[in-house]
Parts: structure tokens; C-alpha cells; sequence
């Protein structure tokens, strides 16, 4: 009878606590951010609408590889591959469909040029889904995003117009793979 | 009240015969619980405000539940309703129902010839008090018997839904888990 | 044939726009129970809830109720059509049923009636048929086990709400409503009959299946409940029902135990609104601060605790009554 008091009262006062506690949150201050009046911080690697970058020089970085293409796990990104007087190859096209884009960053990982990057923006709503495909123009940008100072073309070991293997900055003679000797 | 009292009663006639009729379990149901709701109306503009409010209050808002919960979980189908139909055949029905007209012919003899006095249909109202007069008054011996039966049925109910807690039961006693019954809503 | 007077033509028609008034108010107060709602459990929450739509989010239930009536009306193939398009009536109905006993003010009533708690307790026992055929006629497992579960819940909480009004009856004399208030002028009934109060609360609280007992839509368990099938406007008028029946036991709270329309300096009228608004946003701090019940804790609660307590106040109220008289 004792203990049959004791749950009686305690299951009520702490309902009644709960009650209390609740109605006392009407005083705290509200978590929720007022999103178009109050932009939230996003951090620099945070993986929202994606760029073509170009070199410190103002090239572009895109060696048209197909990488990223290869590597998104939704296939929205298209490439067509050209290529110049000098042998250089270059995205003819670049498309890239952000109503498929699920922003993984695959792309910018498997990007051997750092020409691909996910920057912070995400507020691209359309009212058209056929103004979510975005073409290279539309993707390209002046910069150097967040690698400056960096030319694939300078750092590897490929023979280009105007440059041959191992000609370039920080890069050693190709090993003459036809001999021992060191 | 005169209109309201026949017209009410037309409903009620018509829903009961529907009751009936219908193949349909749920709308057989439906129908009857619109027939209690006519008859409380009638109850209404006989002046028995108190009984009608019981008749919606106990017939036609508990003990219809029931019925209702019950052939809720008859998994009723199409089936059900084609057999139900076969048995509205008039083969069926004529019988019965000749013998019922016989008792109807013979009750409206009985109250044509007994020269039944006709109150007026006013809706004059009797009120709480009287009805509660009434029943601890000059019928508090059939109040007393119910009271008996319905404490029958508590008993019963208590019983069918109790657990059994050291073995008593076949189930316990083969070590089966027995689940506690807490629902005592019929034992109203 | 009777004589149509002049008196009685105006006396027809002022009960006539009385009960236009009073339905309307009705809806109406329901309708603004959904943004209130939402906004207060955003305040005890730490968030804002709708603010955009209109000042402080005001025109939210506006915009709501244009996309509820424009959403298509899909009753399903194997659903049991007459039954399934009568159930979100019959909630809507009963609910506005019961609104004609509350007495607002000494005048504002627009039925009278002697038996007017009984006819309350009639109205609310036939919204069961909303729940249970809605459940039923939908075809569907989870909204069968909805309806089950309101079935069972809302008979048992029926008994102890009557139980628990029986106490006021008592001291006032009277089914009558309007008399129930009259008797509160010395003293508010939730003094003398504070656990009758408690007991009406939470079985008023059961009896509109709202949370903590929202068993028979509990969205974890059971999708949407009895409601599952149903949407559009059908479905619209089961979550207005519900609101009504916030709004109901509230007034009814305010009328048996509060006083209604009874209060100082202020119009009656006003006093009835502040006490039923008080009520109204308690039971939205109630769904925002309880946890549902498990289904057998919810009888046990009911038929082991909530019925001795109203037994036994019925029976010292009734001595009591009986010594002094």
C-alpha cells in the first residue's frame, strides 16, 4: 500500500515536473536560424554547387580525362573531349545536370587537375529542371579555387606542346628504362 | 412534436427493416444504430428527455460499439455478403415472417379494443428527478434485480479476464506465457 | 393551425443567428487551434514554428485550408465507399452537435436543455462511430487496429468522464448546464470537486484522442491511425474534428468547473473565452511535455486508478450533499 502510494506520487510529480519544464522552455532563447535573413557560415570545403577552376596563368585546368564523369556514382556530368594544336586536350563540352548532382565530391577527388571543386554555395533553385543543367560556361570560373598557384601542366610528366617529359618545374629527367645503370 | 414524433418513427421503421434486409453486416448495423437514434428522438417528443439521452447515451453510443467491434473482426468480404443475400431468399423469410404479422395483427387488436388512451404528443418534459423518483420509488425491486444481475456479469467478466497467476491454468501450468487481460471494457 | 405571431418569428430567427453565430465561432476557433498549435509548440520547442505566411505566420491556416481543398478526393478501391465517406461526418456532426448546450453567457445558448450534460456525454459517445467506421471502411490494417484501439479506449474513458461529472451534478442539482454555472457563483467547482476536474481532464483528453492517449493515430506505430486512408477534405475534417474536440472540452472544462462565463469587471462573454483559451493552450503544453501511454497501461490507468477515485468522489460528494441538505 506504502509503495503503491510512493509510484502514485512520484509518477505524478513527475508528469506534473514535465509539465513545468516544458512550459518553462517558453523563456529560452530559439535555436532555429532565420535562413534568408541569416546566412549560416560554411566552412571553405563545404560541398555545394561545383566549378571549373583555372590555372594561376588563366588557363583551363580541365584536361578533359573523364574522371570525374567516371566517377560520379549518379552520372550527371558529361564531358566531351577536344584537343588543340599542341596536343593538349580540353573539354569541348562540360555539363554538368545539379537536379541529379547529390554534391558527394567524387568528382573532385578523382580530379588529377584540381580543375573540378565543390564550392560553398547551395542555393541554386530553379523553377525550371532545365535550368538545373549547367554548361561549361555557366561552370567555369575565373579563378584558381582552392588550390593557388598549382599547373598540372608545369608539375607532370607528360610531353605537351612547347614542353618535353621532365621539363617542367620540380620534375626530374624521365629513368631511361632501356638501361641498369642508375 | 406531433411531426417530429411520426416522422422519427417512420425512420425508425424503415432503418429497422433495413436491419433486415441488409446483406451487409456493417450497413446492418449502421442502420440500426440510426433506428435507436429515431427511437430516442421519439422517446424525446414523448417528454422522456432523461431516457432519451440513455437510449443514445448507453444503446446507441456503447452497447452498438460493441457490435461493432465484434463484426469488425469478422474479416467480412464479398463471400460473406453473397451468403448473407442467399439467405434473404422469400423461401426463407415468409414463414417467420407470417408468424410475426400474426403477433402484430393480434397486439394492434389488443390495443385497438383495449381502448389505449392516446396522450397528446407535446414533448412536455419529464424531468431527471421524477424518472429518479420513479425508479427508487414504486419500481426499486426490479432496480435492486438488475443491480444483482449486472454484479452477475462483473463477476463473470472479472473472472473470464483474470490471470492465473500460480499455475492454475492449463497454459501455465505447460509453461506457457500467459498474457495478462487487462481489457474489462465488456464488463460494463 | 397555429398562429405565427411576430414574437415568434423574431424569437426563431434571433435562435437562428445565435446558432449561426456560435457555429461558426466554433469552426472558426478550431480552425485557428492549427497555428496556434503549431506556433506554441514551436515556443517550447526553442523554435519558431510557421512565421512566414502573413504577420507572425497568422495566414498559415488560410494557406492551408486552400491546399486541403484543392487536393484531390480519393476514396480507395477497396474501401467501403458509403461508410467510408459518412465516417468524417459523423465526428464533424457530433462535435457541432454538442456546442448547442454550452451556455457562452446567460443568453448565449442555443438549446436549453434540462438534460444537458447527458447530452454531452450522448454527442461524445457517438464520435466513436467517426473513428471506428473510418477504420473499418478503410480496409487497412493499421487503421483497423486504430479504430480497435479507440474503440476499447474511448468506451472505458466514457465511464469515468460520466463518473466525474455526476460529482458536479450533485452539487449543483441540476443536468442542466446553465444551472451548473449559476451554482458556481460562491465558489468555483474545481475546489470542492478538484479530483472530478482531473478525472474530466484526462478522460476529456482520451475522449478526443489527443496526446498523451493519441493511441488511435500514433504515428510511430500506426502510420496515421484510423485516419491512414483518407485525404483531402474527408481527411480535413477529421483534423478540424479534432480541434473541435480541443475546443469542446475546453468550454466544458470552463463551464463545469470553472465558473463559465462568471468573473469580475469583464463581460461574461469574455471571461468564458480567457478560461476556455487557458484550457485550450494547456492541452497543446500537455501533447508537448507527456509520452504516450502504452495500450494496456492506458486501461490499467483507467479502469484501476481513474474509476475508484471517481466512485469514491461521487460517493462523499453525495453524502455531503445529503448531510447539509
Amino acid at each position: 500500500m506504502k509503495n503503491a502510494a510512493q509510484t502514485a506520487f512520484s509518477a505524478t510529480s513527475s508528469v506534473l515536473r514535465t509539465i513545468g519544464m516544458t512550459f518553462m522552455h517558453s523563456f529560452r532563447k530559439r535555436e532555429t536560424v532565420l535562413y534568408p535573413e541569416e546566412k549560416p557560415y560554411l566552412p571553405p570545403r563545404y560541398r555545394g554547387r561545383i566549378v571549373l577552376t583555372r590555372d594561376p596563368d588563366g588557363a583551363e585546368r580541365c584536361v578533359a580525362c573523364n574522371l570525374c564523369s567516371v566517377s560520379c556514382p549518379v552520372d550527371c556530368i558529361s564531358v566531351v573531349k577536344g584537343e588543340d594544336e599542341t596536343g593538349r586536350w580540353y573539354p569541348e563540352s562540360f555539363r554538368i545536370n545539379f537536379s541529379r548532382c547529390i554534391y558527394c565530391g567524387f568528382c573532385e577527388d578523382a580530379c588529377p587537375t584540381y580543375a573540378i571543386q565543390l564550392t560553398p554555395d547551395f542555393e541554386m533553385g530553379e523553377f525550371n529542371r532545365q535550368n538545373m543543367v549547367y554548361e561549361k560556361s555557366d561552370l567555369t570560373i575565373s579563378g584558381v579555387g582552392k588550390r593557388p598557384g598549382y599547373n598540372f601542366y608545369r608539375v607532370a610528366g607528360m610531353a605537351v606542346g612547347g614542353k618535353d617529359k621532365g621539363e617542367a618545374e620540380n620534375e626530374a629527367k624521365p629513368v631511361n628504362i632501356k638501361t641498369l645503370l642508375p | 412534436m406531433e411531426f417530429t414524433f411520426f416522422l422519427a418513427g417512420l425512420i425508425a421503421l424503415v432503418t429497422t427493416a433495413r436491419v433486415i434486409t441488409c446483406a451487409n453486416p456493417v450497413h446492418a448495423l449502421l442502420y440500426l444504430i440510426t433506428s435507436m437514434l429515431a427511437l430516442a428522438i421519439d422517446f424525446y417528443a414523448l417528454g422522456a428527455a432523461f431516457a432519451a439521452v440513455l437510449e443514445v447515451v448507453v444503446y446507441a453510443g456503447a452497447i452498438m460499439v460493441l457490435f461493432v467491434f465484434v463484426v469488425m473482426m469478422l474479416n467480412l468480404n464479398a463471400e460473406t455478403v453473397a451468403r448473407e443475400k442467399s439467405w434473404l431468399r422469400p423461401k426463407l423469410w415468409a414463414g417467420p415472417s407470417a408468424a410475426a404479422g400474426v403477433l402484430l395483427l393480434a397486439m394492434l387488436w389488443a390495443l385497438i379494443s383495449g381502448g389505449a388512451e392516446m396522450g397528446g404528443i407535446t414533448g412536455a418534459e419529464l424531468s431527471a428527478r421524477e424518472v429518479g423518483m420513479n425508479l427508487f420509488g414504486p419500481y426499486v425491486l426490479v432496480v435492486e434485480l438488475a443491480a444483482f444481475l449486472l454484479l452477475a456479469t462483473l463477476v463473470v467478466a472479472a473472472h473470464i479476464g483474470r490471470d492465473e497467476p500460480n499455475g492454475v491454468s492449463d497454459a501455465a501450468a505447460r509453461g506457457e506465457r500467459v498474457t495478462s487481460n487487462v481489457q474489462v471494457g465488456e464488463s460494463r | 393551425m397555429m398562429e405565427f405571431t411576430q414574437a415568434d418569428v423574431l424569437s426563431v430567427l434571433g435562435t437562428g443567428i445565435k446558432t449561426l453565430v456560435i457555429l461558426v465561432g466554433a469552426v472558426l476557433m478550431a480552425a485557428l487551434m492549427i497555428p496556434i498549435e503549431r506556433r506554441l509548440l514551436g515556443l517550447w520547442q526553442d523554435r519558431y514554428g510557421p512565421n512566414r505566411v502573413g504577420p507572425f505566420g497568422s495566414l498559415q491556416v488560410v494557406a492551408d485550408m486552400i491546399k486541403i481543398f484543392f487536393k484531390e478526393d480519393w476514396i480507395p478501391p477497396f474501401a467501403d465507399k458509403a461508410v467510408f465517406v459518412v465516417a468524417p461526418a459523423i465526428i464533424m456532426l457530433t462535435s457541432l452537435l454538442a456546442f448547442a448546450v454550452i451556455p457562452f453567457t446567460p443568453t448565449w445558448t442555443v438549446a436549453n436543455l434540462n438534460v444537458g450534460v447527458l447530452f454531452l456525454l450522448a454527442m461524445s459517445s457517438l464520435g466513436v462511430y467517426s473513428v471506428i467506421f473510418a477504420g473499418w471502411a478503410s480496409d487497412n490494417k493499421y487503421a483497423l487496429i486504430g479504430a480497435m484501439r479507440t474503440a476499447a479506449q474511448m468506451i472505458s474513458y466514457e465511464v469515468f468522464m460520466g463518473l466525474s461529472l455526476l460529482g458536479v451534478v450533485l452539487l449543483a442539482g441540476s443536468f442542466n448546464l446553465g444551472d451548473i454555472v449559476e451554482s458556481q457563483r460562491g465558489l468555483w467547482n474545481v475546489i470542492p470537486q478538484f479530483p472530478a476536474f482531473v478525472i474530466f481532464f484526462i478522460a476529456g483528453c482520451a475522449e478526443i484522442h489527443r496526446a498523451p492517449f493519441d493511441l488511435p493515430e500514433a504515428e510511430q506505430e500506426l502510420t496515421a491511425g484510423y485516419h491512414t486512408e483518407y485525404s483531402g477534405m474527408k481527411f480535413g475534417m477529421f483534423f478540424v474534428g479534432e480541434y473541435l474536440g480541443i475546443v469542446l472540452i475546453s468550454c466544458l472544462v470552463t463551464v463545469l468547473f470553472f465558473g463559465g462565463w462568471l468573473g469580475p469587471v469583464l463581460p461574461g462573454f469574455v471571461w468564458f473565452f480567457l478560461k476556455a483559451f487557458f484550457f485550450m493552450c494547456f492541452f497543446i503544453l500537455l501533447r508537448a511535455s507527456t509520452v504516450r501511454p502504452r495500450y494496456d497501461q492506458l486501461m490499467a490507468f483507467g479502469w484501476k486508478i481513474l474509476l475508484p477515485i471517481a466512485i469514491v468522489n461521487v460517493a462523499i460528494t453525495g453524502a455531503i450533499v445529503v448531510a447539509t441538505s
